[in-house]
């Protein structure tokens, strides 16, 4: 490893060959460039989509009888009149969960910070292997494309909900959207998981190989062990989305009866004989579930980086948030069945995974105790990027508590896809890892694009946000608990829930507020991309690596050696220092000891 | 041309919030010295005042949903004898994390509030205590051991069928988008079915086999009638794709799969009529009905029919996504007497009688 050290970008590396456009900017294998790269295609290009696509649903049901020109406008043929089609409703709900689950808070939220960061933060020249990051970013490009082209086919998009339960998703006369649109759904997750492994791979190797001399595994930031157990948690699950991909197109096109049986529709008896669609949902779930976790490790690990720095302090118990990370992402492996207490499987194995999802419980306490113990005593610095991290420990404790009740099988019963759901992982998985992702921007802007976001923006787009986040999903967990079942896309034919009517109303008024308001950071993050303040080799006086290497993005990270590391990352306010922070980089003094 | 307007106003509206923030943006370099977009003592100030008052946002909210929406008559009265089971362990898990919640945002906010950040302050050094960690693990795993133990214990209370009480066997078939139910007569035994048995010629649309004798006696039909105090064991098919039988009023829920048949059973306990008399209901029906008169006014303005008005009934509905009118696949429930429930059931035809002759 030593040898590595030694290794000269100025000698060896910079001009050995000249970049070209298309190798800096296309083609790049520079993992700077890929991780910007995912940041535009993952988080903002279909970001965008994936907001834009919610609040037509939420205009839908807050008004769903009279028409509405934006719905004309935007869906065309698909909303005859500007009354939306039935079915356009349920692809609407399908692709603002895949686009979100998947391409904004999987690739774009892993792809941009673990790219980033893994390779600044150990002591990395680059990732361990440069090609198979770039072929991991464009294969990712290929299935955004697939995707969105998705949208556009004739009989409409994937409508069978996110988690493309067959029979509904393996049959073409079963709903429009399972023609064509499905097809192209899955092949575009096909590659989706072919790049997502890829990048897995390579983050695993890197950070277990290519660490700089003192970088031990004890040592890394929090941000690293978690990229780093998500790659893990990702190599173990995709492959098992694909297998049931596969199996789903196989049905779908060959014939094969994997998940389906006895199935009569549109008069007629058709051959699938002996499968079963409980199969599907447990190999999807078995994805599906870790799943939450490749979103929510991410965000927990910047929200700690962000967290310790921004309190000037160290992040309270290192190990403990260590063995919690390790903890959860076990867990998440043994709790796909709390997805399915009510699909038929054995009662008895609803006991066993009530038990094992209960317990994630326990770490995840740890973890937001940990936070705030943080927060006390420190000498907190409001940038933006710290108020999104209070933020998301706000919401992961609010909607990690509801699912406390949802993963009871017996309360599961009767909430089961009610709105109660969708306000329970909306708040723990979409906003949380949102706010993860926002704060990593936010923090992370100067590195990635020496220069400052505005903070004053980003305070007004934190506050509206947070205010919108909790107006839009509070008052659903009581609409869930009145009963109100998800993906219905009028309730006018159930006079029953007329009462939720104006409810639903005015989250749907919070949830356009909270979408618009968007658009200043879009602002904000465009604008400060060329024209924004020159930021510092430091800004937020750190102790990590990547604010010791090279403030001109070069293809190899640190001009001359790569720097040494003699500490623990938060060695924030130590006695004994003047500064209140000290880089990673600096050596012991004599008789100091580390933590 | 009206579209086009519209569309040119949002497009007006996207434009203005973009160029309101950049004046934002332009006036803010002007006025202050410091332009580091480093989080300065005064923002500090104004950030760590806005924790406190989103602490008391946060709380607020919380109060005004609970009092708007926490007493839900769906909430309160369930009318299956496993329903106030379930009620109560919600209760007692809403209890807890409603406490929790109180307690961990307090500290969150009025941390971040209490600690904000000055110019010369010094954090405290302060990166492990292996006591309170251990508190905050034991607590929480302590707590959970209770709640998995009373959840567990209700669980299997519920799903565990009883096969002393003798239950009254009705199946649940589900198809896009309706619902149907067959009993099982007097022998309390379905006969065999399968899709490939559908005729639908012969108006054997369950594809029951019509030489088994147990099949003779069974009765389909489109309304769902219980007798209140019997236990029903509830069989649930499905001849196309995943439904969900969720009847929430019982606080009953499984999911219909095609090509196996999957269980639920409760015993109903309030008819309908005495549901509809109960307190809870009548101020929830009188609530929905000013709504649908106020609605009904406009529509009759608009020359279009008013809407009916609301009566309660107990409902099954589809709770798993199954295509385009997926939004509308329901089943009525009318639980009655004994008495009532045998003069309904003489009433319908026997699945041997609904048999349409072969040419």
């Amino acid at each position: 490893m030593s040898e590595y050290i030694e290794f000269d970008p100025k000698e060896d590396h910079g001009h050995h060959h000249k970049e070209t456009f298309i190798t800096k900017y296309i083609f790049s294998q520079d993992h700077k460039m890929i991780a910007k790269q995912y940041l535009i295609t993952g988080v903002l290009f279909m970001g965008v989509i994936g907001i834009l696509m919610s609040l037509l649903m939420r205009l839908q049901i807050a008004w769903p009888e009279e028409p509405n020109i934006i719905f004309e406008f935007l869906l065309g043929k698909w909303a005859p009149e500007g009354v939306m089609d039935a079915d356009i409703y349920l692809a609407l709900v399908t692709m603002h969960g895949t686009i979100m689950v998947f391409f904004v808070l999987t690739a774009g939220l892993s792809g941009t910070f673990s790219n980033l960061l893994i390779p600044l933060q150990i002591g990395a020249r680059d990732m361990a292997s440069g090609f198979l990051n770039m072929v991991s970013f464009w294969l990712f490009f290929v299935s955004t494309v697939i995707m969105v082209i998705s949208i556009f086919v004739e009989a409409g998009p994937a409508a069978a909900g996110w988690t493309i339960y067959p029979p509904l998703s393996a049959l073409e006369f079963a709903q429009g959207g399972s023609g064509l649109g499905m097809t192209l759904w899955l092949v575009s997750m096909a590659i989706f998981i072919a790049s997502s492994l890829l990048g897995s791979l390579n983050y695993i190797v890197t950070v277990i190989n290519l660490r700089t001399k003192g970088m031990t595994l004890m040592r890394m930031p929090l941000t690293i062990w978690a990229f780093f157990v998500t790659a893990i948690i990702g190599v173990i699950s995709f492959p098992v989305l694909l297998s049931a991909a596969l199996l789903l197109i196989m049905d779908r096109s060959f014939g094969t009866s994997f998940f389906l049986s006895d199935i009569f529709i549109q008069g007629e008896v058709l051959h699938y004989q002996g499968g079963s669609p409980v199969l599907f949902e447990h190999l999807f779930w078995f994805l599906g579930h870790p799943e939450v976790y490749i979103v929510l490790l991410p965000a927990l690990g910047i929200a700690s980086e962000v967290i310790s720095t921004n309190s000037r302090k160290p992040i309270f118990g290192y190990k403990a948030m260590v063995l919690s990370i390790l903890a959860i992402a076990f867990l998440s492996t043994i709790v796909w069945g709390h997805h399915m207490f009510i699909s038929g499987m054995n009662p008895f194995l609803g006991s066993v995974f009530t038990f094992t999802t209960l317990l994630i419980a326990i770490p995840s306490a740890v973890k937001a105790f940990n936070y705030i113990t943080t927060l006390w005593k420190g000498n907190i610095q409001f940038n933006p990027a710290m108020l999104f991290s209070i933020g998301f420990v706000s919401t992961f404790i609010t909607g990690g508590l509801t699912g406390i009740i949802l993963g009871d099988s017996a309360l599961d019963i009767n909430l089961h896809d009610t709105y109660f759901v969708v306000a329970h992982f909306h708040l723990v998985m979409g906003i949380s890892a949102l706010y993860g992702l926002f704060a990593g921007v936010y923090h992370w802007f100067p590195r990635l694009f020496n220069r400052m976001l505005n903070k004053n923006l980003g305070y007004i787009h934190f506050w509206v946000t947070a205010i919108c986040a909790y107006g839009v999903f509070f008052p659903m967990h009581f609409i869930g608990m009145a009963g109100l079942p998800r993906r219905y896309y009028t309730n006018s034919n159930f006079p029953l829930f007329d009462d939720l009517a104006d409810t639903n109303q005015i989250i749907t008024v919070f949830a356009i507020i909270g979408g618009l308001i968007q658009i200043v950071f879009l602002y904000n993050f465009i604008h400060s991309m060329f024209y924004g303040k020159k930021s510092e080799q430091n800004p937020w006086k750190s102790n990590t690596l990547e604010w010791t290497a090279s403030m001109e993005h070069i293809h190899g990270n640190w001009q001359g050696k790569i720097p040494e590391v003699h500490r623990w990352p938060y060695d924030y306010s130590k006695p004994g220092y003047d500064e209140d922070f000290v880089p990673q980089h600096k050596p012991l003094k004599k008789g100091e000891t580390e933590y | 041309m009206s579209t086009f307007f519209t569309v040119l106003i949002l497009l007006f509206i996207v434009v203005a919030i973009w160029q309101i923030v950049k004046i934002y943006d332009l006036t803010q370099v002007n006025t202050s010295t410091d332009n580091s977009q480093i989080a300065n003592d005064k923002d500090n100030k104004i950030n760590g005042n806005l924790m406190l008052g989103f602490l008391i946002f946060i709380y607020a909210i919380t109060i005004i949903c609970f009092i708007r929406y926490g007493d839900f008559p769906l909430m309160s009265n369930s009318a299956s004898a496993h329903g106030p089971k379930i009620d109560n362990l919600m209760v007692v898990s809403m209890a807890l994390i409603f406490f929790v919640q109180t307690i961990t945002q307090f500290f969150l906010y009025y941390f971040a509030y209490k600690y904000k950040g000055q110019k010369g302050n010094k954090a405290f050094f302060y990166s492990d205590n292996h006591k309170l960690e251990f508190i905050w693990t034991i607590i929480p795993a302590i707590t959970l051991t209770c709640l998995i133990t009373y959840g567990l214990v209700t669980w299997s209370d519920i799903m565990n069928l009883d096969q002393d009480e003798d239950p009254m066997v009705i199946e649940l078939y589900a198809q896009q988008f309706n619902w149907k139910a067959r009993y099982s007569g007097n022998d309390n035994a379905l006969g065999k079915s399968n899709v490939r048995l559908i005729d639908i010629d012969r108006a054997n649309i369950l594809g029951v086999d019509e030489f088994d004798p147990n099949a003779q006696d069974d009765i389909i039909t489109t309304e769902l009638h219980l007798p209140v105090g019997r236990p029903i064991l509830f069989k649930m098919r499905s001849q196309d794709v995943l439904h969900s039988a969720y009847m929430p009023h019982f606080r009953a829920q499984m999911n219909c799969v095609p090509g196996m048949i999957t269980q639920f059973s409760f015993t109903p306990t309030v008819t309908t009529d005495e549901m509809r008399k109960t307190p809870e209901i009548i101020e929830k029906v009188i609530n929905i009905n000013n709504i649908r008169a106020e609605k009904s006014k406009d529509l009759i303005a608009k020359g279009e029919e008013g809407l009916d008005p609301y009566e309660f009934d107990y409902l099954l509905l589809c709770n798993k996504i199954c295509g385009k009118s997926h939004y509308n696949m329901q089943m009525k429930i009318i639980v009655e007497t004994q008495e009532e429930f045998d003069n309904w059931i003489e009433q319908q035809t026997k699945f041997k009688n609904s048999l349409i002759a072969k040419n």
